[in-house]
């Protein structure tokens, strides 16, 4: 897909309601459109759009989308975020699928003084000692997504658990705030396997060691066509009757969860979105998708949805250059589709609430569907370092 | 850590070989007879797999386990005609560049016809679910892909080693120009033997395609171990790619299982080190 095409056709929204008052907004699009994280950046940029098509209304300001490929490497995501600020002078940033591209960009969108709304790397330091007035988070924290199932499986009567994930920073991010958190619950962790990160392509080795282990269950972050490796690959040993699988929502994410296929039936994960919570905001948003993609919206579509709406809530207050978009982005909150959200001023991190949800076979048709088990109170991440609330 | 789970790992390293084994005897081959590198026999089996992907849902299984080897041969007989016959006599640095270039190229193509998104395939009933060996339940399909790799090695063998084909084949491997003066058209041979490794990348790729995920990028993902492959056990040789693999499947299993931290370390240091005691690898075609 040609993304300068894409570009091309400027997204001016609301075009009615033009008066005197009325600024253009430029916003700068920084996703990966090549690479191993494509799909999850055309479903942001869909959830983007669809977000300034749903909320347009809401303010006089129009919005004019440029679009830049940061192909998951970092050197090339810092390149086009200075092009988009520099060059193109758009007001805000909104995108960044990995945390390697945010990290490489932090120091640059601090310091030029651009927004950058987060829509979905989920790396701890970005809204923790990392944090920045300029950088705000409407995805997630990979601590806020892991934590509550700490308590939550020992609630469920899992006393011992073996956990498994990529090894690399986000892996161990994951894994280390579920341990934490199931280790002060009264659970413990009888093993932990990290596995070489996009270099493993048979998990039998490692699935052999969890069965070995004594675990009750087993807890795993994966994300990707190595989520579909594990899924299939643990069902294939047939483990998951005597080792219930658990995990971050990203193993069974709605985007690839049919390509797993009835490997993935019964895995319990807690993510912070799935197409199947109801309300009203849901249902509306899911209607709207499908309408114009012809598919569910994944958690990195609600991503780019609320981002939009974050930013169009931010420039109805008045928001329509830099520094006051910074400023309005922080304090927004609002009903979406996963339920109450905000931001916390503190770490500019998101509030929202965690769901816990099982993969099931539908009802209709062959595919498969989450049934949400419990909704979790508003994750809060702690201040983790961050200075902004001093 | 009893006996059936040391059985069980021993499964897994085998099945890991059996998988790497389809993959790089093509590739070793095709170097040994045409001193060619193509890089891009990775892409080849992502091809196999997405074509095998895609064809599994009207055709079932078997119908993919026959036309992904097929197209991808295809798609061999097409690169042969417009690339690589041009590309025999202009040495391995340009070959390299091309073929590396052609897995970009490939790469685009698999993701403008097939999407971003990752595919999966559902494996026929007769081979999913699991056998008892003893006290170890293993499923059916890691086995029949053991089997396979081992039947193709077997038929592999004997074509090379007792039929007149077979000895043609070597004759051009150990001296194209000496064969040529025999008679044998080795032109026409190298083009056989190419789309037979293209097959069997195909192969590999449907029956890679049911365990693993189906993405565009799995064949640079598999591309590194298949070198690995083929630099340990020696270039062009089968002998070479079936020890080659062997030592791979084993290793990395193993390694996860004993040092889970080192697993992707310790088959590099193993090739550092065939490459320092033996640098043209442990069974090269020619010594």
């Amino acid at each position: 897909m040609n993304i300068f095409t894409k570009s091309a056709v400027a997204a001016l929204i609301a075009g009615a309601a033009t008066t005197s008052s009325a600024e253009e907004i430029k916003v700068g699009l920084l996703l990966p459109y090549a690479g191993v994280y494509a799909a999850l950046g055309n479903d942001i940029e869909a959830g983007f759009r669809l977000g300034l098509e749903t909320y347009g209304a809401d303010t006089q300001d129009t919005f004019t989308v440029v679009a830049e490929d940061t192909e998951v490497k970092p050197p090339v995501g810092l390149a086009k975020a200075k092009k988009l600020a520099l060059q193109d002078e758009v007001d805000v940033i909104v995108g960044v699928v990995s945390s390697g591209v945010l990290g490489a960009i932090r120091d640059f969108i601090d310091g030029a003084q651009v927004p950058l709304i987060v829509a979905n790397a989920g790396n701890n330091e970005a809204t923790g000692e990392d944090c920045s007035a300029y950088i705000t988070r409407l995805s997630f924290s990979n601590a806020q997504v892991n934590r509550p199932m700490g308590q939550y499986l020992f609630d469920q009567g899992v006393k011992k658990v073996f956990t498994m994930a990529p090894d690399y920073a986000a892996g161990h991010q994951m894994i280390d705030a579920f341990t934490a958190a199931f280790e002060a619950a009264g659970g413990e962790v009888v093993g932990q396997d990290f596995t070489p990160f996009q270099q493993t392509q048979d998990f039998g080795p490692y699935l052999a060691n969890a069965k070995a282990s004594g675990a009750d269950a087993v807890y795993v972050f994966y994300a990707g066509g190595e989520a579909i490796s594990y899924v299939k690959q643990y069902d294939s040993f047939g483990l998951k009757a005597d080792l219930p699988l658990y995990g971050s929502g990203f193993l069974t994410s709605s985007l690839y969860v049919n390509a797993e296929g009835p490997a993935a039936v019964g895995v319990v994960t807690s993510g912070y979105y799935v197409p199947t919570i109801d309300n009203p905001e849901n249902a509306k948003f899911v209607e709207a998708f499908m309408a114009a993609n012809d598919r569910l919206p994944s958690e990195y579509a609600v991503s780019g949805y609320d981002a939009a709406h974050a930013l169009i809530q931010a420039s109805a207050g008045g928001a329509n250059d830099r520094a006051a978009l910074a400023d309005a982005l922080r304090t927004v909150s609002f009903d979406g589709p996963r339920g109450a959200t905000s931001i916390d001023p503190a770490t500019n991190n998101i509030v929202q609430p965690i769901y816990v949800y099982e993969t099931v076979a539908a009802t209709e048709g062959d595919g498969l569907t989450q049934k949400v088990l419990e909704k979790l109170d508003p994750e809060q991440d702690p201040v983790n370092g961050c200075t902004l609330s001093n | 850590m009893d006996t059936g789970f040391w059985l069980f790992q021993i499964l897994n390293a085998l099945q890991l070989s059996m998988l790497l084994f389809l993959l790089s005897v093509g590739l070793t081959v095709i170097f040994g007879l045409m001193h060619f590198v193509n890089l891009a026999h990775g892409a080849l089996y992502a091809f196999g797999a997405y074509v095998a992907a895609t064809v599994s849902s009207t055709l079932g299984y078997w119908g993919a386990f026959i036309l992904a080897p097929v197209a991808v041969a295809a798609i061999g007989f097409v690169l042969y005609a417009t690339l690589i016959r041009s590309m025999r006599k202009s040495g391995p640095m340009a070959q390299v560049l091309v073929t590396f270039g052609l897995i970009f190229a490939l790469l685009d193509l698999t993701r403008i016809i097939w999407g971003d998104l990752a595919l999966g395939m559902q494996l026929p009933p007769i081979l999913s679910g699991r056998i008892v060996l003893g006290e170890l339940e293993y499923p059916v399909y890691r086995i029949f892909i053991i089997a396979l790799g081992a039947f193709i090695f077997v038929t592999l063998a004997l074509v090379l080693g007792r039929t007149q084909i077979g000895a043609m084949i070597r004759a051009g491997v150990d001296n194209d120009a000496m064969a040529a003066c025999l008679g044998i058209n080795v032109e026409r041979l190298f083009f056989a033997v190419f789309c037979v490794g293209c097959a069997l990348a195909g192969l590999a790729g449907v029956v890679a395609a049911p365990i693993l995920s189906v993405t565009p990028d799995m064949g640079l993902q598999i591309l590194i171990p298949t070198l690995i492959v083929i630099v340990i056990g020696g270039l062009g040789s089968l002998k070479g790619a079936i020890t080659g693999s062997l030592i791979y499947g084993f290793v990395t299993t193993f390694g996860a299982v004993f040092l889970p931290g080192f697993s992707s370390v310790l088959i590099y240091a193993l090739l550092a080190m065939v490459l320092v005691v033996r640098p043209t690898g442990l069974f090269p075609a020619r010594g």
